[in-house]
């Protein structure tokens, strides 16, 4: 027996330095050079004669393929109501149809190998850069679309039957490339049943929302706010909404552009400000460390009154919803009398991004796509069977609609004009990433709201400063 | 001539031996140059582009990226994290891991040299996390360090009318938590490696320790400790390596991958986000080569200092 033990050990020593060999970085090796030379000497793309029918002139015998995340929408509206609408007027063309939960992870090798898809759905998690995609010229123009006829009525175009804020949503680099299809209204969100139930109101001013959380808070019966504190951004989304409120849409805007001084404005200040109050006093215990999910459950077992979130969240919780929780919401509230955003203003923005790849084998037949999705019957049959607005224009009128996505609906065309959003977290994902960790910090009550905007005015001037990071205004 | 055998010099034998030896060692070092090799390579190459992954002719930047890694906060706080793990994870796992092993092995209080009662039944149960996938851990852990009342932890503190404590929402415990976990999943395996290490140290020495009239504690280190010590030193390498690999258990557990507020974040997860997330995939392979250089400084510096003397027996 004396003779082995040492073997053993011989073994182990050396499975040892074997490890040593193979080091940590796996990240690196999942990366793949990207096929150099290629770009640009592609062969052009097909064409078809140009008819009323056909206004694009897509090929009509050449097959082309859809991607779509299949995430909170999942995929079922492109297999049963775009890709029919498609084939009913393009009998010949072949529609390959894909779904994926990673986008990034499907197509990057394919974008990076030079064969893409023509239509993607570049959404979720897992989506790829918009930014790194327009830097690259990936993306095709749309400009055209816009241009073309619209599919219920030749004599009208494209251009005229969307939300004018989808077109320029869709702009980068002043040409419009991105189809921004679905419309999101945020709002703070709650249960008709429950306010009724307790004969509490829906809050008009600022006075009257603390006065709201207070009496909540007194009452025992729930707590009075939440939000997905793992996900601070569903807290600054509604921050930043209050900043344009008080001090008009150019405090979005500077931000956006990444001017200096932009998060130290006095709204900014003042709408955080506001927010970390909420956060120290009423928010729902434990609230940091839930996800979104938790605290929307929290919210459908009326453990807590109100949270604020986007037009999606009927359709995420419908599931866990009681069958009378009466799914409502209500904007934003004044701050004071001299806001510079009457009450009433929303954060709404079309969202659920769709391009046409430009280096792909067949980019007129994903535009044409596009055309038969931004109909009438395209739009709406989406909006009832996925529970969201579009961006065309009274495609959800006579539909039947959900009672959350109803007052949804009423809010936004409320607001009118007076409608806000913000595009960092798109074009600059880091300092999305740094925003939310510093709101976070915020409503936990670690970080106050002068460290809290000199901390991101310093990712954002580090941005600003970076040649490699594309630069985008508005 | 017909019929001469052609002589059989050893030059001829040489030859055919470095052919049989080359016949078995081109497909494994081929695919280890394709697969391992390759890789590395190409990420010194892109941590010199400013390639954002989806263009086909990335631009050359020399060393820019690494200028700007320099100045990056919050990658330097990822090394701090892992130069924290690389410190404290091999130290804590190998000290509980011998502690259990020597109960299992040798700490028992009946004659003789054996484990407490019940030492193949917990040799079992400790082997357990080990078994589990670490997504797997990462999620179940979410929900045991969970800030209400369904977390495990916290909830017969809210029952107590105690404050819930924030696990993993609270950035100043947020580390250690992550930390525990880690140690939590590792110390299994090696309870069973000194285990196995331990079984195979002559009963005799224990014996005649203890006719000397040694207590568990010199057994513990008089004896087995250094009898043990080449096993423990691999130990130590492979949980080194595991300090500096960590991922998985950060990116899924916490907030904002790696926070709240970069709380937990590693050099990995930070390539990762980079990566895949940010989309510059020459930056992040530019810290993929600063991890690189660091594992293979601990790889020499670990070598260096394993170099000791062995106790033969």
């Amino acid at each position: 027996m004396a003779d082995h033990p040492l073997s053993r050990r011989e073994l182990l020593r050396s499975a040892a330095l074997a490890g040593l060999l193979l080091p940590a970085a796996g990240a690196l090796s999942a990366c793949a050079s990207p096929a150099g030379g290629g770009g640009g000497a592609a062969s052009p793309a097909p064409t078809g004669p140009k008819t009323a029918a056909n206004p694009l002139g897509i090929a009509e015998d050449r097959p082309f393929e859809v991607v779509i995340f299949d995430g909170g929408y999942g995929d079922a509206y492109a297999r049963t109501i775009h890709e029919p609408l498609f084939t009913g007027k393009h009998g010949k063309v072949q529609i390959k149809h894909t779904a994926t939960k990673e986008i990034a992870k499907t197509l990057q090798p394919r974008f990076a190998g030079g064969n893409p898809p023509e239509f993607i759905n570049n959404s979720g998690d897992n989506a790829m850069d918009f930014g790194a995609l327009a830097q690259d010229g990936q993306l095709q123009d749309l400009t055209e679309l816009l241009d073309a006829p619209s599919w219920d009525d030749p004599n009208v175009k494209v251009r005229d039957t969307i939300l004018p804020s989808a077109v320029e949503l869709g702009t980068y680099d002043g040409k419009y490339c991105v189809l921004e299809y679905a419309n999101t209204v945020w709002g703070i969100w709650y249960s008709k049943k429950l306010f009724d139930d307790n004969g509490w109101q829906v809050p008009k001013t600022w006075d009257e929302f603390t006065a709201l959380c207070e009496k909540i808070k007194k009452s025992g019966e729930c707590a009075p706010f939440t939000y997905a504190g793992k996900h601070p951004f569903y807290i600054y989304e509604t921050i930043l909404t209050l900043a344009a409120k008080i001090g008009g849409v150019d405090v979005l805007k500077n931000i956006d552009n990444l001017q200096p001084g932009a998060w130290k404005a006095g709204a900014v200040a003042t709408a955080a400000g506001a927010f970390a109050e909420i956060g120290a006093k009423y928010l729902m215990e434990g609230t940091e460390g839930l996800d979104h999910i938790q605290t929307q459950t929290a919210h459908n077992k009326y453990q807590v009154a109100m949270l604020p979130c986007g037009s999606w969240l009927e359709n995420e919780q419908k599931d866990s919803t009681p069958e009378d929780f009466g799914y409502a919401m209500f904007p934003l509230p004044s701050f004071s009398g001299s806001d510079a955003l009457p009450y009433g203003t929303v954060h709404s923005r079309p969202g659920e991004e769709y391009f046409v790849a430009a280096k792909s084998a067949n980019p007129r037949a994903g535009m044409e796509y596009m055309r038969a999705m931004l109909s009438k019957e395209g739009a709406g049959k989406f909006s009832e069977l996925v529970s969201a607005l579009t961006v065309v224009k009274g495609a959800a009128e006579g539909r039947t609609l959900t009672p959350g996505l109803e007052s949804a609906a009423g809010a936004l065309s409320q607001a009118g004009t007076n409608v806000t959003y913000f595009r960092f977290r798109q074009w600059y994902k880091e300092l999305h990433d740094e925003v939310a960790a510093a709101t976070g910090q915020l409503m936990a009550g670690r970080l106050k709201v002068d460290a809290w905007a000199d901390r991101i005015q310093k990712k954002s001037d580090e941005i600003k400063d970076d040649s490699s990071v594309k630069k985008f205004t508005r | 001539m017909s019929g001469t055998a052609r002589p059989a010099g050893p030059n001829r034998v040489a030859f055919a031996r470095a052919r049989f030896i080359a016949g078995f060692l081109a497909l494994p070092v081929l695919l280890y140059l394709i697969y391992v090799i390759s890789p590395y390579a190409q990420a010194f190459h892109i941590a010199m582009t400013n390639w954002r992954g989806v263009s086909a002719s990335p631009a050359f930047v020399g060393l820019e990226n690494f200028r700007r890694l320099l100045g990056d906060g919050v990658f330097w706080t990822a090394v701090g994290h892992n130069g924290l793990l690389l410190l404290l994870l091999p130290v804590l796992t190998i000290a509980i891991a011998l502690f259990f092993a020597f109960l299992l092995n040798a700490g028992g209080s009946g004659g003789g040299v054996s484990g407490v009662a019940g030492s193949r039944f917990y040799r079992v149960i400790f082997f357990f996390p080990q078994v589990l996938a670490v997504a797997i851990v990462a999620v179940l852990f979410q929900q045991v360090l969970r800030p209400d009342r369904s977390g495990m932890l916290n909830g017969p503190l809210i029952a107590l009318g105690l404050r819930p404590v924030g696990f993993l929402s609270d950035p100043r415990l947020a580390f250690w938590s992550i930390l525990a976990v880690l140690v939590w999943q590792a110390v299994g395996f090696y309870v069973v490696l000194f285990s196995a290490g331990m079984a195979s140290i002559p009963r005799e020495m224990y014996e005649a320790a203890q006719i000397d009239g040694a207590g568990r504690a010199q057994m513990f280190f008089r004896v087995t400790l250094p009898l043990l010590w080449d096993t423990v030193q691999v130990g130590w390498i492979y949980l080194g390596i595991a300090a500096l690999d960590v991922f998985a258990i950060v990116w899924v557990m916490t907030a904002e991958h790696g926070g709240p507020d970069h709380s937990t974040t590693v050099m990995a997860a930070e390539i990762y986000r980079n990566a895949f997330q940010y989309f510059k995939f020459g930056y992040a392979s530019a810290m993929g080569v600063v991890l690189f250089f660091f594992t293979v400084a601990f790889a020499v510096a670990a070598l260096r200092l394993s170099r000791r003397e062995r106790i033969e027996f």
